[in-house]
């Protein structure tokens, strides 16, 4: 009963706000929106189950993927009509991606409900829950023992592109001066300070 | 407790709801008068640090400061500035408080003494506070002028900078405990050093990572040193600059909920949560609750002493102590944690 009710809650409002971001005028309110659909999104992975997905959702979507979108979308100065003005020249696109989409959607369902997958050796993928133990086990015995490499492989992918983008934006400042914080720490008074006592009407040599 | 209403004469489904909205009341109601006596024990501590009294007026030793101070916000108008964007400003404050309150469904107060007892609780506590960033964000946002704004912008950068680290340290602890559920972690410190001593921080290797952890609370959660967010010489009052009565009220009780909340991740995560400091069974007569308790309160007076002595940081030096201290550290600490657990508890064999 209480599942029941929850599935329709988060799957509707999940709907709701996904239209809602692609609806609302102002971007800063589209990315609340799409934050709203990330959360019900994890809301319906925990009610299959998948309390592990849900969690890491929330952590890297909503955590910090959606917070560096809010605070780059808060320092647009954006103009809402020039927004508006690609519309119609990009609906055609848009209308083909959608299509696209709906028909690997209706495509994987199909081929899911035909049966189980024969490719190679399909048992761990397909039912990838192992008995007894919890979800980040199970994925752990499956991320870390049959697909290593190819969790590794993905690993290194992600370092290369995250040293691409530091290489590419960074820029040397000649003209700012860091802080050296072993230098301020083994400074000490009589490194910077003179005890002088000058006679009258001599001065002091700087 | 769900047993306890099925005794009743009710169903299992309604023993379990009626068992579970009690549970949030336990915790909620007991943890909002505790935020409001912990605002008024940080202010005495603050003001006996200071040379000065703090509140001694309101109630015996000042003890009712709290109550009036939240009648008086109470009794203000609610000014919403006509720049502002209404719903979001509104919503900031509930964002902040809610999920302030979120967290402690998986804390457990003694062993099942715990609302919701899930495998992923310490994921569930990261993926929580991960959402207290937006209450700033949106107020920030919301307001529609500067200084808001910028300490918005701050907020952001800060809680993301530290996350990163608490994740990894994190990690540590859930190596060695072998497990992401919070009853577990707490039990895993049972007798960890020499035997007898509860609590992962006497463990060496783990040690220097509790230390991480503390600093990375403070700055989660803003508080001085690292309370640039608030800045009052730069920013007025930060993202609560345009707030007033109950939704200024609201962000006050989030942020000591969030403190608080720090400090028993402290007690649980690395002080042995429930467990007495020592595994010798007289001191289990005292309460689990009572020790978990004495715990947080030792950690709470580390904040408000840390308040009141350290200055503030520079906001580059935040961020480098972020990145380039706190970020490789864990991350070394990752490493070393788990090739001693792989060499010690699981054989060496690869």
């Amino acid at each position: 009963m209480i599942q029941v009710f929850s599935f329709y809650l988060f799957a509707a409002l999940t709907i709701l706000s996904a239209v809602f971001v692609i609806m609302s005028r102002n971007p800063v309110h589209s990315v609340l929106w799409l934050i709203m659909a990330f959360f019900n999104a994890a809301g319906l992975m925990v009610l299959v189950g998948a309390e592990f997905i849900a969690m890491l959702l929330v952590i890297v979507y909503v955590g910090a993927v959606a917070v560096l979108f809010l605070f780059v979308v808060m320092m647009l100065d954006i103009d809402f009509a020039e927004l508006r003005a690609g519309f119609v020249k990009n609906f055609p696109l848009g209308l083909a991606i959608a299509l696209v989409l709906l028909a690997e959607l209706v495509f994987g369902i199909g081929a899911y409900s035909a049966g189980a997958l024969e490719m190679g050796h399909a048992a761990a993928a397909a039912s990838p829950q192992i008995d007894g133990a919890s979800n980040i086990e199970s994925i752990g015995a499956v991320l870390y023992g049959k697909y290593l490499f190819l969790f590794e492989s993905a690993g290194i992918i992600l370092l290369v592109a995250m040293v691409g983008a530091i290489v590419l934006t960074h820029r040397e400042r000649k003209d700012t001066r860091g802080q050296n914080i072993g230098r301020q720490i083994r400074r000490r008074p009589q490194d910077a300070t003179v005890n002088v006592r000058p006679e009258v009407g001599k001065g002091v040599q700087l | 407790m769900t047993e306890f209403f099925m005794n009743l004469g009710m169903n299992y489904e309604w023993a379990w709801f009626v068992a579970t909205i009690c549970g949030i009341l336990l915790i909620a109601l007991p943890l909002m008068l505790g935020v409001a006596m912990i605002i008024y024990a940080d202010r005495k501590i603050w003001a006996a640090m200071a040379l000065r009294r703090g509140p001694n007026v309101v109630g015996p030793f000042g003890l009712l400061q709290s109550f009036a101070d939240g009648l008086k916000v109470f009794l203000q108008e609610t000014i919403i500035p006509s720049a502002a964007n209404k719903g979001l400003f509104l919503i900031a404050p509930i964002i902040t408080f809610t999920v302030a309150l979120l967290a402690w469904a998986v804390i457990p107060f003694n062993s099942g003494a715990i609302l919701a007892d899930i495998n992923v609780g310490l994921l569930y506590v990261l993926a929580i506070s991960s959402l207290g960033v937006y209450g700033v964000v949106i107020a920030g946002w919301a307001s529609n002028s500067k200084y808001p704004f910028f300490s918005a912008m701050r907020a952001a950068a800060q809680m993301i900078s530290y996350e990163v680290s608490i994740g990894f340290i994190l990690i540590c602890v859930v190596l060695w405990a072998g497990s992401f559920n919070m009853n577990e972690i707490v039990q895993a410190q049972k007798g960890t050093v020499l035997g007898f001593i509860n609590g992962f921080v006497a463990n060496p290797l783990l040690f220097p990572m509790w230390v991480l952890f503390l600093i990375s609370g403070m700055a989660e959660t803003a508080r001085a040193p690292f309370d640039l967010t608030e800045a009052e010489s730069e920013l007025v009052a930060g993202y609560q600059t345009e707030y007033s009565s109950m939704a200024f009220a609201l962000y006050w009780l989030g942020e000591y909920a969030n403190v608080l909340l720090m400090c028993t991740l402290n007690a649980v995560l690395f002080w042995g949560g429930y467990l007495p400091p020592v595994d010798w069974a007289p001191l289990y007569v005292v309460p689990g609750f009572v020790w978990l308790l004495v715990k947080i309160l030792f950690f709470f007076f580390i904040f408000s002493w840390v308040k009141a002595t350290v200055p503030r940081y520079r906001y580059d030096q935040l961020m480098r102590l972020g990145w380039k201290v706190f970020l490789p550290m864990s991350l070394l600490w990752v490493v070393l944690v788990s090739g001693w657990l792989m060499l010690t508890r699981y054989g060496g064999a690869v």
